[in-house]
């Protein structure tokens, strides 16, 4: 009796540890911890893609404005699915869109944004990736907004979706 | 004069050549911090392993930071404010970590029951 109670114990502790652990095997999750809204997001400086001269980002974040930064590439195909969003976005009057173009080769960015539009009041240029590692970005593509504090309100990994879309349009009704 | 140019020579090479320790010394270090850092994107690589560009942007910043005078404690601080405490392969103990740290205990003190039941009891 004992040693068929044993046997089940373990069968059963084995059998959930196999779900778990072949569950998570087909889970990708990318980890981002909590705690990165509501931070002040770090001062820096880049070049501007288009004048080469030297931005510094804080001269760029406007009072009455929802601020987006949109970390992106012309090698990188889920930017081209986000980017009719972001032309939506930059419609918006409540909205100022600061693209980083993230290692990638300049002619070419200028080259995507002819092609599909430029949504960017500003493109600045983050050839090896620095800047985007300093504010805690993962890769191409990604969002932050920002409001005019400073302060991060919300980050997106990977490109924007519709009900992302609303969101930021909703963070951007909220200013007066 | 020949001595003075000779000492001034021997001030260049000892110049160059202290740079190139320092700058070796910052090799050893971006490396060594590299390595207990999770590549975040990656599946089971640290950065030091990690070819992907995430994990070189790392190390540039990490380089940059120490060329600058950061700490290496300094370092793991920023990183972690940044990317969370997952970031470092050894995260300190707290609350949300004691199961981590203490499970393995737990496990050692149970086995080690077993094993003092089985060899001396039975």
């Amino acid at each position: 009796m004992k040693k068929n109670f044993t046997f089940i114990l373990l069968l059963v502790f084995f059998s959930l540890s196999f779900i778990i652990l072949y569950l998570s095997l087909n889970k990708v999750e990318t980890y981002v911890p909590k705690k990165i809204t509501n931070k002040n997001i770090i001062k820096f400086s880049a070049q501007d893609l288009f004048s080469n001269q030297e931005v510094d980002f804080n001269n760029l974040v406007v009072k009455d404005k929802l601020t987006i930064i949109n970390i992106w590439a012309s090698w990188c195909q889920p930017c081209r699915n986000e980017h009719p969003f972001l032309m939506k976005l930059a419609d918006n009057k409540k909205i100022n869109l600061i693209g980083l173009s993230y290692k990638d080769n300049n002619k070419n960015s200028k080259k995507f944004l002819d092609e599909y539009g430029n949504p960017f009041s500003k493109v600045l240029v983050d050839k090896d990736g620095l800047i985007s590692i300093n504010i805690g970005a993962y890769g191409v593509p990604e969002t932050y907004i920002i409001n005019a504090d400073k302060k991060i309100l919300k980050k997106y990994i990977g490109p924007i979706k519709k009900e992302n879309y609303f969101e930021i349009i909703g963070h951007a009704n909220e200013i007066n | 004069m020949k001595l003075i140019k000779f000492f001034l020579l021997l001030l260049i090479v000892f110049l160059l050549s202290s740079t190139k320790i320092f700058s070796d010394e910052n090799k050893i270090l971006v490396d060594k911090i590299s390595k207990n850092l999770r590549c975040l994107i990656c599946q089971g690589q640290s950065v030091y392993d990690s070819q992907s560009e995430f994990a070189i942007s790392m190390k540039l910043l990490i380089k940059e930071k120490l060329d600058k005078g950061n700490t290496e404690k300094e370092i793991y601080n920023f990183l972690k404010n940044q990317y969370g405490d997952w970031i470092v392969y050894d995260p300190k103990f707290d609350k949300k970590t004691m199961l981590l740290w203490g499970f393995p205990l737990i496990l050692f003190i149970f086995g080690g029951i077993l094993i003092f039941r089985k060899v001396f009891i039975y």
